[in-house]
């Protein structure tokens, strides 16, 4: 329930991305019942018509997505939640809001995958899924957070994100930081920064609903506005017109990349954690970074000199901020719950100037502070 | 087949289904009927939960438990593969719950009716999402509270009607589509045979009520099926080459007595002072 801010409250992270949407202006929620994320569903169902809002419980996944989109090119800030089998099935509708730049937020509490896999149990298998799950070079946005007061920010991160650039934004949870329960003190709702999307300062006459401004992004005039454009999958002109002119093509698909990746000082972000004399790192994200950063202070006690990187945004990837890791430490730890899919990431960006080394676990069960801890001992001789 | 004549042997049993579970009761009659030589798919939902978990594993039948939206997709792969192979006598019984059947299932089951498969459909319906904690269907009733239509401050439950699956079923013109209760165990039994012999897709919609979902004393189970038929809530229903029959209630009850035995209820007999 929604209390006053300010106030310490036990609060789970399910309830704090609910938390962190309402306090950024959303005022739709389109979803279906998936295990670890139904509770984001539940309690929207409960709030969102206080504050104005519609939720609606869609027939299935696919349809959540749409919805979204629909109420999102209505002029309300949208967002759905979901965990591994229903994210696959959002998939083409995500690349659909990525190709007409339609601002929403996806919630992916990852389970354990593939398929049904383990409901209940935490994992970090879909961090591929969110760059690549839906076909074509489209760019996308991802956030991790690692606790609950982060699930709130991040939320309220990821709605602006999408009003700003006109982007799908994924926020990848896990398991365990969706249903942790942490003392947290919410901030008052003037102390959160919230964004609206760019509106339209030209009559509908003039309006060309893709010509991007300087920044890349187009203004975005709500349907229903008077102003009449087209929206579409296919390639389309600044006048939102299909066309299938390979040059219209490529600046289109160019277009959308340099919005995002002209504005990586505003989306990076990361965590630095007693990185400044660091010569061992660990890379982790998500509830694995909690951890992470107790293995680190286990290490300093024990003389190491250990760090944390926890990329914020991990896509797109911090891979500068990782580079520049590489050049001061021996040795980057990639703790992570799958087989190594950032830590490709982390090696490309590392580029042989230093060791790195994963730990991987993909049972359903948390990495200990231990294994991060014996992984950081063994630093290697010549690296 | 009277009751008595039903079979000895049991194809699902030894489940950790709840006590009082409605749908348990559905599947247990439907392979006692459907018999041995059975294949089962089935999805996403409560009776998956307490049937295929080690070592709970209750079905004595194959069983294949497919994603969510894929039911009846997967019985029609199912129907063809063992059609090539000459196993036509293997009956193929898809089960899924009212979300898999009338929500995400729908557009596969709708498929495999418009191509005249030869199976059994078999939903059962307990009006929610149970398994994930029991939130609105499209078959949750008008007025019921769940986890997703709940009753407080400017909500009052559900606020739509069931939707009419039966209706939309009979249109794919199929041989047999029919809806039973659990309450009438010879109706149902019946309908079983029926979508047994029927010469393509059949439909059963079972209504199986829940004692957790539905908020009411597990010894009720059967008491509330038939109570729902009676008070005018569930309609025991046949479509059968074109033509529709649907059992006359000869004992009809008030409503208000069916809402007044289930916490998902509750609310509308408040509201009305505790008039009926």
């Amino acid at each position: 329930m929604s209390g006053p801010a300010g106030v310490a409250r036990l609060m789970q992270g399910n309830e704090a991305v609910v938390e962190g949407a309402l306090a950024a202006g959303v005022r739709f929620f389109a979803g279906y019942p998936i295990t670890p994320s139904t509770e984001i569903a539940e309690l929207m169902a409960e709030r969102l018509p206080l504050v104005g809002g519609k939720f609606i419980q869609m027939e299935d996944e696919i349809a959540s997505m749409a919805a979204v989109i629909g109420a999102s090119l209505a002029g309300l800030k949208a967002l759905t939640a979901t965990s591994g089998p229903g994210f696959s099935l959002k998939q083409e509708n995500i690349g659909y809001a990525a190709m007409a730049e339609i601002p929403c937020v996806i919630v992916n509490v990852q389970r354990w995958g593939p398929s049904t896999g383990i409901p209940t149990a935490p994992a970090q298998g879909d961090v591929m899924q969110a760059r690549w799950g839906t076909h074509g070079d489209h760019p996308v946005i991802a956030l991790c957070p690692s606790s609950v007061r982060e699930a709130f920010d991040l939320t309220v991160r990821a709605v602006n994100l999408a009003e700003k650039y006109r982007v799908p934004v994924i926020l990848l949870m896990d398991e365990v930081v969706g249903h942790m329960r942490e003392r947290v003190v919410l901030p008052p709702p003037e102390e959160v920064e919230v964004v609206e999307r760019k509106k339209p300062r030209v009559p509908p006459g003039d309006y060309y609903p893709y010509r991007p401004d300087e920044d890349g992004v187009p203004p975005m005039a709500n349907f229903g506005d008077g102003y009449r454009y087209h929206v579409t999958g296919l390639v389309h002109d600044e006048k939102g017109n299909p066309t299938t002119d390979p040059r219209v093509a490529e600046e289109l698909l160019l277009r959308l990349h340099r919005k995002i990746y002209d504005h990586l000082d505003d989306i990076l972000s990361v965590e630095r954690y007693m990185l400044e004399d660091a010569e061992v790192a660990v890379v982790a994200y998500g509830a694995v970074a909690r951890a992470a950063r107790r293995a680190v202070k286990e290490a300093r006690a024990a003389g190491i000199n250990a760090g944390l990187l926890r990329p914020v945004t991990i896509w797109p990837f911090p891979e500068r901020e990782v580079a520049e890791l590489a050049q001061r430490v021996r040795l980057v730890v990639v703790a992570e719950m799958n087989l190594g899919q950032l830590r490709l990431e982390v090696e490309r960006a590392v580029g042989g100037r230093a060791a790195v080394k994963g730990i991987h676990r993909v049972s359903g069960e948390l990495i200990t502070v231990e294994e991060i801890l014996a992984a950081l001992r063994e630093v290697p001789e010549h690296a | 087949m009277r009751i008595e004549e039903l079979r000895e042997e049991e194809f699902v049993c030894g489940s950790f289904a709840c006590a009082g579970c409605g749908a348990i009761l559905a599947v247990r009659l439907a392979l006692k009927v459907l018999g041995p030589e059975t294949v089962v798919v089935t999805t996403p939902s409560c009776l998956l939960g307490v049937t295929t978990f080690y070592p709970q594993l209750a079905f004595k039948v194959p069983c294949v438990n497919v994603p969510f939206p894929a039911t009846a997709a997967a019985v029609s792969g199912l129907v063809a593969g063992l059609r090539r192979k000459g196993r036509e006598n293997v009956r193929v019984l898809g089960i899924a719950g009212d979300g898999g059947t009338v929500d995400i299932g729908l557009q596969a089951l709708s498929g495999a009716l418009e191509r005249g498969d030869r199976f059994i459909f078999l939903c059962y319906d307990n009006e929610a999402y149970m398994n994930t904690g029991g939130q609105r269907s499209g078959s949750t009733p008008l007025g019921a509270s769940t986890a997703t239509t709940p009753v407080g401050r400017g909500a009052k439950g559900e606020d739509r009607p069931k939707k009419d699956m039966l209706r939309i079923v009979a249109a794919h013109n199929i041989p047999y589509a029919a809806s039973a209760s659990i309450g009438y165990p010879a109706d149902y039994i019946r309908k079983l045979e029926k979508a047994v012999k029927a010469g393509g897709p059949a439909y059963i919609q079972v209504l199986t009520p829940c004692p957790p979902g539905w908020g009411y004393r597990s010894d009720l189970t059967v008491h509330l099926a038939r109570l729902a038929v009676q008070a005018g809530q569930w309609a025991l229903a046949e479509y059968e080459e074109g033509a529709w029959r649907v059992k006359e209630v000869s004992n009809p009850r008030p409503v208000r007595e069916y809402w007044a035995l289930q916490k998902r209820f509750a609310h509308l007999l408040q509201e009305s002072g505790g008039e009926g």
